[in-house]
């Protein structure tokens, strides 16, 4: 299958501080590429690589087969950036910034202000197009974002954070959104820190820590694969509970408060435990992405 | 990898066609300065300073005061525009509204946004001039034709503040930071740049001083273009505003990668 992205060994570093270090990892076209990470993993950075905002420090970045960096222009024409930031123009109306970013694609007026028309349709905003900007809502905000990363076309839209701080009817809004583009065949790659989101949208993904990658595949294998089918979460165990675990080795993670253990035959060891040592506090439930994340990066604060 | 001049010029354009877009939608209230103030100055200047002052006399012609400041005031007005226009009003959209953040991700390259600006603050110093010609004709003290020739001077010199303000604009760790150059670089000029009076009357040092001020030559221009006197001295002071866009112009464009390119 072609490969729309090669990004081998790229590293980014700001003085000292090595933010991207040594990554590779393939997009293939039409499917959806999640970078998960927790904050200052290195996604933004990475990101700003790829659609020739940063130059990088190393390594090779390839974009429809070009080297970003000799050929930034026609890779960028090709390509549809939504940034984690609101960057949508306040001078302008809803309408405007769709047809005044058309114009830095070369995208002929007429054209422009059709495809305007289908991008409002698409995000639902047909109504606000003559609004101002600091009227809109999150929501709003974000889906004109969106719309505008579009407006040429692109076959590989790069999406930063792009739920990120929005309400829950806000974020079905562009999973929705996002859901239908690929179907339709775009190339989508996405950074987040929503596990829900990365399962629901990504067919592969990678989870970045410390500018290098821990794993990557596709999210039902990596959670089978570092956390099994099941787990179980048991709050405040008491200490006999806690040497069970550890006699049967079963892999576990033992947060004080919170004993969670991890594979293990499911039902069956559920129904042990929770006969003979905890009555309550005790639950079985499909194991996530989350899981996986967590296990992998830990579960200190990262500021 | 180099462009076609022509592409170039194409994509920066679409820089001026954003900010054209957008002042198209407030012109009202940006026609309002330079319509009042000459209207200002001269009132000031021509009814109350004058009887003061009586006449001056520059390049050994007597003038009405009146008649010497009102083309300095064209200068001045080339000068704030485009000065004001490529500080606060750039500051503002590259700071606050992350407008070349988002340009940064299409095909246009910081020096095509950089350049669009520039020609930007360059066009708010033409349409301005075009606004204060009509109403300083009106009490006839442009000699034409050669007064449309301050049209084609107020990009030059927009062109040349433009550039610097851009400077300053891509060195500024806050918007408050502009009063710093405001204060020590434009308020300066607009006192001793041969404005209110010619720099003749200074001290031998201080008009050598004056001499390395833009505002000095563009005060020169538009002075001998309003009077009609066309002479090829004035050739110095443009030589003097080309070499000066020529040199801070690429300042502002490294300085600016220096900032936003992370």
């Amino acid at each position: 299958m072609e490969e729309v992205i090669v990004a081998e060994n790229l590293v980014k570093t700001f003085g000292s501080f090595r933010a991207v270090d040594g990554i590779s990892f393939r997009v293939r076209r039409g499917e959806c590429f999640g970078i998960l990470g927790p904050n200052g993993a290195g996604k933004t950075s990475t990101i700003r690589m790829l659609y020739g905002f940063s130059p990088k420090d190393g390594g090779r970045l390839d974009v429809f087969g070009r080297d970003i960096e000799r050929e930034p222009r026609q890779i960028k024409s090709r390509i549809g950036v939504c940034q984690q930031e609101n960057t949508l123009d306040p001078d302008l109306t809803v309408q405007q910034n769709l047809e005044v970013f058309a114009r830095y694609f070369d995208i002929p007026r007429a054209q422009a202000r059709q495809r305007a028309e289908q991008l409002l349709h698409f995000i639902g905003l047909e109504p606000r197009r003559q609004a101002k900007i600091p009227t809109l809502s999150g929501g709003m905000l974000r889906r004109l974002m969106l719309a505008r990363a579009l407006i040429n076309n692109p076959e590989i839209l790069i999406l930063d954070e792009p739920t990120t701080g929005l309400d829950p009817q806000s974020r079905h809004q562009v999973w929705l959104r996002l859901e239908e583009l690929k179907s339709l065949g775009m190339s989508i790659l996405l950074t987040t820190h929503y596990m829900d989101e990365a399962a629901r949208l990504c067919d592969r993904l990678l989870i970045l820590d410390q500018g290098r990658i821990l794993v990557e595949g596709a999210p039902l294998d990596l959670i089978r694969q570092h956390v099994g089918r099941e787990v179980i979460e048991i709050a405040t165990p008491e200490e006999e509970l806690r040497r069970f675990v550890r006699d049967q080795q079963l892999p576990h993670e033992d947060l004080g408060h919170r004993l969670i253990v991890y594979g293990g035959d499911g039902e069956g060891l559920y129904h042990r435990l929770t006969t003979d040592y905890c009555r309550q506090g005790c639950t079985l439930r499909m194991a996530t992405l989350e899981d996986v994340f967590l296990r992998l990066t830990g579960r200190e604060l990262r500021e | 990898m180099k462009s076609p001049p022509i592409a170039v010029i194409r994509r920066t354009s679409r820089i001026w066609q954003r900010n054209w877009t957008v002042y198209r939608q407030t012109w009202k209230i940006s026609f309002v300065p330079p319509l009042l103030e000459p209207l200002f100055y001269l009132l000031a200047f021509g009814v109350g300073l004058s009887a003061l002052v009586g006449e001056v006399s520059y390049r050994g012609e007597a003038l009405s005061y009146v008649a010497f400041i009102a083309p300095a005031l064209v200068a001045i007005n080339i000068m704030n525009n485009a000065f004001f226009e490529n500080t606060y009003a750039s500051f503002v959209r590259m700071y606050y509204q992350k407008t070349f953040d988002a340009i940064l991700a299409t095909p246009l390259s910081l020096t095509e946004i950089i350049l669009g600006e520039i020609v930007w603050g360059a066009t708010k110093s033409v349409i301005g001039t075009a606004i204060m010609l009509v109403v300083i004709s009106a009490f006839g003290l442009i000699a034409y034709p050669h007064g449309l020739l301050l049209l084609p001077v107020a990009l030059l010199g927009g062109l040349a503040f433009g550039a610097i303000a851009m400077l300053f604009t891509s060195v500024v760790p806050n918007i408050e930071t502009f009063n710093l150059p405001v204060f020590l670089f434009v308020t300066p000029m607009f006192l001793f740049s041969g404005t209110f009076f010619p720099v003749d009357t200074l001290p031998v040092w201080f008009r050598s001083l004056a001499l390395f001020l833009p505002l000095t030559h563009l005060v020169r221009l538009t002075r001998d273009l309003a009077y009609g006197r066309l002479d090829l001295s004035l050739l110095w002071a443009v030589g003097y505003l080309l070499l000066f866009c020529a040199i801070v112009t690429p300042l502002a464009i490294g300085r600016m990668r220096r900032r936003l390119i992370r």
